[in-house]
């Protein structure tokens, strides 16, 4: 492999499924541009009848969160039951809930 | 195997959590269901679904070559499809040509001899660069489009259900060597001049696509005669080739006589390596 071939950018491929609601991220791939990037995800991701629709995102744009910031980041909702329908007794008298 | 459930229970549908590499294979026609069908060609529509059927495969052969060999992940897969829906074509238009034989797809793909075979010179050519490859695949996907488009209205109902899967993936074929082409085209002075090398080489095997055959004659409304499809077929490449900014090269045109049996010099190859393990140990299965 030449080093032009590696200069090819990576996209993000999301896929949904054929009676899903959402597209789910399948992978991701190389590609020139967004156009053959659509095309590679098409021969790539949906070869067995996976997928009804394709979305490709170039993964320079996605934003992402630091692996190394957990705890700030994630830890801070734990042990807030509150925050859970789960954690309040239903009242007296409240049908259908 | 008889208590092996098979999955088509609702579960994963509708749920956004479910994999998107869920594995439902469908319900298109198969060449196994042709194999095993009632109707039976005439020998004048089981010549036609076999020259079909030999277009289609020797082009596989040819393009599954690319695999591993790609110049890239992605354009190897995207190249072993190809290959894959050219064999999945070739496969359905030999079933039902066999029917006519009381033969199989496999008698006719491995037990037929190279001057028995009846494809066009075209899909003969070898890879060659990248470019040669898609630019084969320009001149006969485009020419396969419009042939499976005509062919839906066959008088042959198997032939137009052959052609109603196959002309969806040809349409993809199609789109996936517009797109290189022009690409290659527009890149680089090297990338450009490779596709004129390209053009020189296969440009000459054009005009055998179109000959009519007297079979023609015979087959009615079941074929269309390949004469008719010329001019939008010109009309077709030549606007891509006008955008991808590639002259049509001013070569004469080869005595190809692919129909008739008489193969290019590369079919021996080609027919050696795809039916050796077959003569080798035939009737061999998995």
């Amino acid at each position: 492999m030449s080093e032009k071939n590696s200069a090819w950018p990576l996209w993000e491929v999301f896929v949904r499924s054929s009676r899903g609601l959402s597209h789910v991220h399948a992978g991701s791939l190389h590609a020139p541009d967004k156009d053959m990037a659509l095309r590679n995800a098409r021969d790539l991701y949906t070869r067995r009848n996976e997928g009804v629709s394709l979305w490709i995102v170039s993964s320079n744009d996605i934003v992402a969160s630091d692996p190394d910031a957990k705890g700030q980041f994630f830890e801070s909702p734990q042990g807030k039951d509150y925050r859970h329908a789960t954690y309040y007794t239903k009242s007296e008298g409240v049908k259908h809930l | 195997m008889s208590t092996q459930k098979t999955d088509h229970s609702l579960d994963s549908f509708g749920d956004s959590s479910a994999s998107a590499t869920r594995v439902t294979p469908g319900n298109a026609l198969r060449p196994e269901d042709i194999a095993i069908q009632k109707a039976v060609p005439s020998e004048a529509n089981a010549q036609y679904a076999l020259r079909l059927g030999d277009d289609a495969l020797i082009l596989a052969q040819r393009l599954s070559h690319w695999i591993s060999r790609g110049p890239e992940l992605e354009e190897d897969i995207a190249l072993g499809n190809i290959a894959l829906d050219q064999l999945g074509h070739a496969r359905s238009f030999l079933s039902y040509a066999a029917l006519a034989w009381d033969k199989t797809e496999d008698d006719l793909a491995y037990f037929r001899e190279e001057e028995e075979f009846t494809a066009l010179h075209i899909v003969q050519q070898p890879n060659g660069h990248f470019g040669v490859t898609i630019m084969r695949q320009l001149i006969v996907s485009i020419f396969q489009h419009l042939l499976y488009t005509e062919l839906l209205k066959s008088s042959d109902e198997t032939i137009a259900a052959i052609c109603a899967k196959a002309v969806k993936e040809v349409d993809y074929h199609r789109d996936h060597a517009i797109q290189w082409t022009l690409r290659l085209g527009l890149g680089t002075e090297e990338s450009a001049e490779k596709m004129r090398h390209a053009m020189e080489i296969l440009w000459p095997y054009v005009d055998e696509m179109f000959k009519d055959e007297p079979l023609y004659d015979e087959l009615g409304d079941a074929g269309v005669r390949p004469s008719t499809l010329r001019a939008a077929w010109d009309e077709e490449i030549n606007a891509v080739l006008a955008d991808a900014e590639l002259e049509i090269p001013k070569t004469g045109s080869a005595m190809s006589f692919g129909r008739q049996g008489q193969p290019s010099e590369h079919m021996g190859f080609i027919l050696a390596e795809m039916q050796v393990l077959a003569r080798k140990h035939p009737g061999a299965t998995w």
